[in-house]
């Protein structure tokens, strides 16, 4: 047999299993991690359900004023109305006061009638709101049209505002707008709410799913793990890691 | 008895980049990020920590992302992104300002030699941000190592420096908008003239949507990238402090606790099964939107 065919073959066989091993040892190592979390999601529950009962004292106690505003990040296909309502009654006995519900495709802000109707401890959010202590808690909802989209229209506005001012000098290179001037056009379109202080992700990822990028500058992210699983003593730790967090704010 | 230490230490290094090349050619069956950003922060609090002189943090946490910066291009991640410096940082003691721009001074001139790692792994390096705010000698360096580094096809690094998102979002609705002003005007170069009479052929709805969103999305500073496919930010804070926010829709945002310096090949190792584990979400995300 020829002896240069010969050794084609056998590099060609050694590939192939050095191939298939590779492919086994990685979904080893991903079956792994699995367990891994599965371990974690259990500690994790027991653990939120000390919390939920009062067990732990260092949660008892929840500074909840530095929280004036709340984004919650929905995956859109978890979008339950009645898992929305329980969770918005859950933060209506922790004493959050403005809330803002958020998911991509918008499912929440369709169905924003029934969930005001359905949840009767709130109001809409108006855009010239001021965060005050009120007794009903103030909703808003957002979706994804709310931050790209929305962009484009400002600059639309800040466009005709500046054709308009009659200038007609062409501005090269020089700053012409300021960020409190895109902020206010944002406000005209309707898509500059307050900034939230924390945003909580229920969802697949901790990724906040094109959440207005204008609001979030220093707002704090947590993964929270599905909607169809959450729960109330995870919602008091995420809260709780949120009210320990010192920021700089770049200084 | 010193060459038989230095014996060992070699074989142990040799070791250790054998373990990695191997974890490597399994984690690369599965899916490669092809955009890694870094959020390096936590090298004063590093400082503080291992008691040492005030700067040297940051100089440890140079060598952090250059090791960091190693994994990635051998690892296949065409697009890294650092935020080195925001405009925000402007706001700290002058001292403290000016001994980070000589740092990065230095740094600048140490990434441009021979032997360094863009040129070994062909990289080409872009400084992303408000340039204009830095000084002179730093901007000029920063503009002479994008020249140098042009010609580069490999990798991408970009470093965001004089760079926050809203800034960059704001520069962008800027550039859109003289872009249009341009056009305007050139299209009524031979009519009436300008401002508002040369809008006479738009109609309102027209008008309302003069600037798309692609023409801001080209201006971006980062548009010379794809969106990022992992935000790692240390010090386990789990902000963005205004960075890639209008890029970051889709990615998958990690914050392991350890200070920046600190950061290793155990972190990026968990940083890339985490995504592996979450890709076939996140590229569903993207196809919807």
């Amino acid at each position: 047999m020829d002896f240069a065919k010969l050794k084609r073959r056998l590099y060609y066989w050694i590939h192939q299993i050095v191939n298939i091993l590779l492919r086994l040892m990685w979904h080893l190592l991903h079956v792994t991690i699995h367990l891994c979390y599965f371990a974690i999601n259990i500690a994790n529950a027991l653990e939120s359900h000390l919390i939920s009962k009062g067990l732990l004292r260092r949660y008892k106690s929840l500074h909840i004023s530095k929280l004036q505003y709340l984004a919650i990040v929905i995956e859109s296909e978890d979008c339950r109305t009645s898992n929305v309502i329980e969770l918005l009654q859950w933060l209506a006995d922790l004493g959050v006061k403005h809330v803002c519900l958020y998911d991509m495709e918008g499912i929440l802000k369709k169905s924003k009638d029934f969930i005001l109707e359905k949840f009767d401890g709130a109001t809409l959010f108006q855009e010239n709101d001021v965060l005050l202590d009120q007794p009903l808690m103030t909703l808003e909802f957002a979706s994804l049209s709310d931050g790209k989209e929305a962009v484009a229209k400002a600059a639309n506005v800040l466009f005709m505002k500046y054709l308009k001012s009659g200038s007609t000098s062409s501005y090269q290179g020089e700053q012409i707008f300021t960020e409190s001037q895109m902020g206010e056009a944002l406000k005209t379109v309707g898509g500059n709410g307050p900034e939230p202080d924390l945003l909580l992700v229920y969802g697949p990822a901790r990724c906040h799913l094109g959440f207005p990028a204008w609001r979030i500058r220093y707002t704090e992210i947590q993964h929270m793990g599905p909607l169809k699983s959450m729960k109330y003593g995870s919602l008091i730790k995420a809260i709780y890691k949120f009210t320990m967090v010192q920021q700089n704010y770049g200084k | 008895m010193e060459r038989i230490r230095e014996r060992v230490i070699q074989i142990y290094g040799n070791l250790v980049s054998l373990l990695q090349k191997c974890i490597f050619c399994i984690l690369s069956v599965g899916p490669i990020p092809n955009h890694i950003a870094f959020i390096m922060d936590g090298n004063r609090r590093f400082t503080k920590k291992c008691k040492l002189m005030e700067g040297a943090g940051h100089k440890v946490g140079f060598s952090a992302l250059m090791s960091m910066l190693k994994y990635c291009y051998e690892f296949g991640v065409r697009y890294v992104t650092v935020y080195a410096f925001s405009i925000e940082n402007f706001k700290r003691s002058p001292e403290e300002v000016q001994s980070l721009m000589d740092l990065m001074l230095k740094k600048i001139e140490e990434i441009l030699r021979k032997q360094s790692i863009v040129n070994r792994y062909g990289v080409r390096v872009i400084f992303s941000g408000n340039l204009k705010l830095l000084s002179e000698p730093v901007r000029l360096a920063a503009e002479r190592a994008m020249l140098a580094t042009a010609k580069n096809s490999k990798a991408v690094l970009s470093i965001c420096v004089a760079y926050t998102s809203t800034n960059e979002i704001m520069h962008a609705v800027q550039e859109s908008c003289e872009e249009k002003w341009d056009e305007i005007t050139l299209l009524n170069s031979s009519g009436a003239g300008y401002g508002l009479i040369s809008l006479g052929g738009y109609e309102q709805d027209e008008m309302d949507h003069l600037i798309k969103l692609t023409d801001i999305e080209k201006h971006m500073y980062m548009a010379a990238a794809p969106d990022p496919d992992i935000i790692i930010r240390t010090s386990g804070e789990t902000r963005l402090s205004n960075f890639l926010l209008w890029q970051s829709a889709n990615c998958y945002l990690y914050s392991p606790s350890v200070l920046w310096p600190e950061i290793g090949f155990r972190q990026f190792l968990w940083a890339i099964l985490n995504f592996q584990q979450i890709h076939f979400y996140l590229d569903k995300l993207r196809k919807q939107s």
